[in-house]
């Protein structure tokens, strides 16, 4: 994605750059009545070249999908094309797909909480099948028998009675004639060819031949570089500063001050970098500077004295504990850490009189717009959002705070500019996920069932770190969830499967924990608590008990749970972002420590589009909750993250990977959320491994601080 | 600022810089040859991996006067996009964001040179020092495998 023409960005795109004429159909992707479609000319479609959310049918056949979401490694770009080209029976080999710039036009273009396809999944295939049906009418037109006998085939319309055959091309100018049908029958999903089949990732040619995708690839002739030295301390602001020596090194074209701090501005990466480093700069105090010490004293108190906000409350929870024959309680913690994508943010902004044209990688296009238009008093529809390809999200580029910096300086200096954000200015800049902590307490009676369960989940800037209608929630008569939640001026944000990527793994650890305090089988123990949910359900509850059964029996039987001698194994089954995924992780002990050598996982999200996407995208959630579990800490001293970049910020590397048994559950549901669900169990299921491998809870994130590591086993964050 | 004179994917090359800049921003920034990725800076993730005189260096760290031999970069690694080591990236369809891919491959290509029948324990230590975020590692282990397959 690099521009180029600048007078044409206005238009966004240049229609004939994509297109060779034919049909041309626009959809109103917000709703999924194909009757809302609209047939462009290609003159029309030339002057309406903004018109964004369309797919055409070129004379010469070639079917161009645009595909409006950012795309970060979720595969979107090869999985939305999949859809549509399966409905509309096209050559994939002919297709081909266009990432789309922002345009109100496009419906939900952002890319976040897993929800893409199961959102788009029917517009998609209306889309398809919309263009099918006229591709189909204008050939049965031309060869004068009823549509009905005609059939399609990748990028054809055949007459099977006559042997009659015509390509999409050949068809697609009379099929832009005939009219736009109110309503389209949707194929059966045994009938579908391409959905479901791996397919090869639309884009691996340009990024395996290092073409420039990214926004940090981006550039334009004159642009500037700038980098901005932040505050180093939560809680700190910018008194003055001293830019003289900065100024005076080569290459340096200005310094201004920012709201988050000093921007410096030069001809190259390299020489702002180093100017950044000569800057003086006094820093005063703005709010709270917090240490992880104070945290940790702050989670004790909210615990044991916080003011809670009630989540959910079923029953009479004070009884059952008063009555209970065993009561286990246990706390868990986990640690702030750093989203790290791999590309560190930057964007590119060129303000000019009263418009402004931005490049490069965010979550939510949108936002990032208002955001810009607030800042410069600049109307949105005078501010123009070119995607790039991102590097890694993780939930990091949901926030726009690097597009409003890029924004702000090219105002200020007024000149096109690109701002980078070092490595280190990503790791210490904020917007972690929050470090959280929780109590369980679960009740039990003579026999084992639990008939109590209470969850208090502190947090800093957490929100709330509880998901209170997730299992256990109805499968226990008297409950409690509350939460307590800490302002802190460090920065916290969403990170991959926000909250449930910390929930999951001290909620299946505290599972495990009563399951043995039960004395009964870990697998066994949730699955007698499913089926109490499915007879007899408690109050409401978000997950469907079926599909947990479902790929919890499957696991189990995959991993040869409970059956297989000397092997060592934990278990964990998760619900999030509308999709299930359980896993059995086993353990072996190695010089005294324990590996982790193998994942079994059993996911069900529903129909796959894209199985090689798909596996992908778990066995790559799988590795980053492992990593994460393992290795993943940002602690802070006076306001400051101690660590800054990748030698003091471990994340997992290719010797520390286990290999992966991944299968899919073929529920009959439509698609499901994929890109977060598998990583929120992987780390109870490594910590249940570990458990049994050596006796010891851990209580605490990263595992690598807890003593079966040789850690020092104390709090370290 | 100085003139360096510096061969990249077999061109002749000459940039102002100053001597202390690294080779990775005179790639991207002064030869718009953007492949090679900035990750960390400071030699911890990879991303930045070209090839000095055949080895695999990390550019990030490379000053441009410590610069003596060819270099060739992900742009250079064929005329086609066609190694060996791009054909299995393709073929197991490594990518997921991509980011790291390039110093992926240029580590492969270099340790494949050296070392054309791996096993699977050395495949994962000459890949362990490239960080992919994505968590592609095990694509990655497979693409070498394949790449070295390949004649
Ligand atoms: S950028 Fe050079 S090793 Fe990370
Ligand atoms: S594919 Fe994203 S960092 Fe490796």
């Amino acid at each position: 994605m690099q521009t180029t023409n600048d007078t044409s960005r206005r238009d966004f795109l240049k229609w004939s750059a994509f297109t060779a004429g034919g049909l041309v159909l626009g959809f109103k992707w917000a709703d999924a009545e194909a009757s809302t479609a609209t047939v462009f000319s290609s003159t029309v479609a030339e002057a309406e070249v903004a018109m964004g959310h369309y797919l055409t049918v070129g004379t010469n056949g070639i079917v161009t999908i645009f595909s409006p979401n950012p795309e970060l490694g979720q595969n979107i770009m090869t999985s939305f094309p999949m859809i549509v080209a399966e409905e509309l029976d096209a050559d994939w080999k002919q297709v081909k797909v266009v990432q789309a710039p922002l345009d109100n036009r496009f419906d939900r273009q952002l890319t976040g909480g897993s929800g893409a396809v199961p959102h788009s999944w029917p517009l998609l295939r209306k889309a398809g099948a919309t263009a099918r049906f006229m591709l189909i009418a204008a050939a049965a037109q031309r060869w004068g028998v009823p549509a009905a006998e005609c059939t399609a085939e990748e990028g054809f319309v055949l007459h099977k009675a006559s042997g009659k055959k015509l390509g999409y091309g050949e068809l697609a100018e009379d099929a832009g004639k005939v009219p736009v049908p109110a309503t389209v029958t949707l194929k059966d999903r045994k009938d579908f060819k391409l959905i479901g089949t791996a397919v090869k990732n639309v884009a691996n040619k340009d990024i395996l031949t290092g073409k420039p995708l990214y926004g940090l690839d981006f550039y334009r002739e004159g642009m500037l570089y700038a980098m901005i030295q932040r505050p180093p301390a939560f809680g700190t602001k910018v008194q003055s500063f001293d830019a003289t020596a900065a100024k005076a090194m080569p290459g340096i074209i200005d310094v201004v001050q920012v709201k988050n701090g000093v921007a410096v501005v030069g001809k190259s990466t390299w020489q702002v970098m180093k100017a950044k480093k000569a800057l003086k700069i006094t820093y005063e105090k703005s709010g709270n500077i917090e240490s992880t010490a104070d945290h940790d004293k702050i989670f004790i108190d909210l615990l044991n004295n916080g003011k809670a906000t009630v989540r959910r409350k079923d029953g009479d929870v004070e009884a059952a504990f008063k009555d209970a024959a065993k009561v286990v309680k246990a706390e868990y913690q986990c640690p702030f850490i750093s989203h790290s994508p791999l590309e560190p943010m930057n964007f590119f902004a060129h303000v000019k009189e009263g418009s402004v044209e931005l490049v490069g990688p965010c979550q939510i296009p949108g936002s990032a717009r208002t955001a810009v238009s607030k800042l410069l008093n600049i109307p949105e529809d005078k501010i123009t959002l070119e995607l790039t390809r991102l590097g890694g999200g993780f939930g990091r580029r949901l926030y726009n705070d690097y597009v409003v910096e890029a924004a702000e300086v090219s105002s200020l200096i007024k000149a096109p500019v690109k701002v980078i954000w070092s490595r280190e200015d990503d790791m210490t800049g904020g917007t972690y996920r929050p470090a959280v902590r929780y109590r369980f307490e679960a009740a039990l009676d003579a026999s084992g069932n639990m008939t109590g369960y209470r969850l208090r989940g502190v947090g800093i800037n957490s929100g709330n770190p509880t998901r209170e209608h997730n299992f256990p929630s109805g499968a226990v008569e008297n409950l409690l969830i509350e939460s307590v939640e800490h302002q802190s001026p460090i920065t916290t944000g969403a990170w991959r499967a926000p909250i449930t990527n910390f929930l999951a793994y001290a909620e299946q650890s505290f599972i495990d924990e009563v399951a043995v305090a039960a004395g009964k089988d870990p697998v066994q123990f949730r699955l007698d608590l499913f089926e109490k949910a499915k007879a007899k359900p408690v109050g409401r509850m978000d997950y469907n008990v079926n599909r947990m059964i479902e790929v919890t029996k499957k696991v189990a039987e995959r991993s040869g749970w409970g059956t297989k001698a000397g092997v060592i194994q934990g278990f964990s089954v998760y619900f999030s972002h509308r999709s299930y995924v359980a896993q059995v992780a086993e353990a072996v002990m190695e010089k005294g420590k324990p590996v982790i050598k193998k994942v079994y996982a059993v996911a069900d999200c529903g129909q796959i589009v894209n199985l090689g996407g798909a596996r992908q995208q778990v066995m790559g959630a799988i590795v980053d909750g492992m990593g994460h579990a393992l290795f993943g800490k940002l602690s802070f001293k006076d306001g400051a993250a101690e660590q800054s970049n990748f030698h003091n910020y471990r994340l997992i590397r290719m010797k520390e990977i286990p290999q992966v048994d991944l299968h899919f559950v073929d529920s009959g549901f439509d698609p499901t959320g994929l890109g977060e669900p598998a990583l929120p169990p992987t780390g109870g299921a490594v910590a249940n491994a570990i458990f049994k491998a050596t006796g010891k809870r851990l209580y605490q994130q990263p595992f690598m601080d807890s003593e079966v590591f040789g850690g020092s086993g104390k709090k370290t964050f | 600022m100085a003139i360096f004179k510096l061969t990249v994917n077999g061109k002749q090359q000459q940039v102002d810089v100053d001597a202390d800049t690294p080779l990775l921003w005179v790639l991207r920034d002064s030869l718009h040859l953007v492949g090679t990725k900035y990750g960390c800076g400071m030699a911890q993730c990879g991303a930045c991996t070209i090839h000095m005189g055949g080895n695999a260096v990390r550019s990030c760290i490379l000053p441009i006067s410590a610069v003596r031999q060819p270099i060739t970069t992900i742009e250079g690694l064929s005329a086609n996009g066609d190694h060996p080591v791009q054909q299995a990236w393709d073929e197991v369809d490594v990518p997921q964001c991509g980011y790291c891919q390039a110093g992926q491959m240029m580590t492969a290509a270099a340790f494949l040179k050296t070392t054309p029948h791996p096993t699977d324990e050395q495949i994962a230590s000459a890949m362990h020092g490239n960080i992919c975020r994505c968590g592609a590692y095990h694509r990655i282990h497979e693409a070498v495998k394949v790449a070295s397959q390949k004649k």
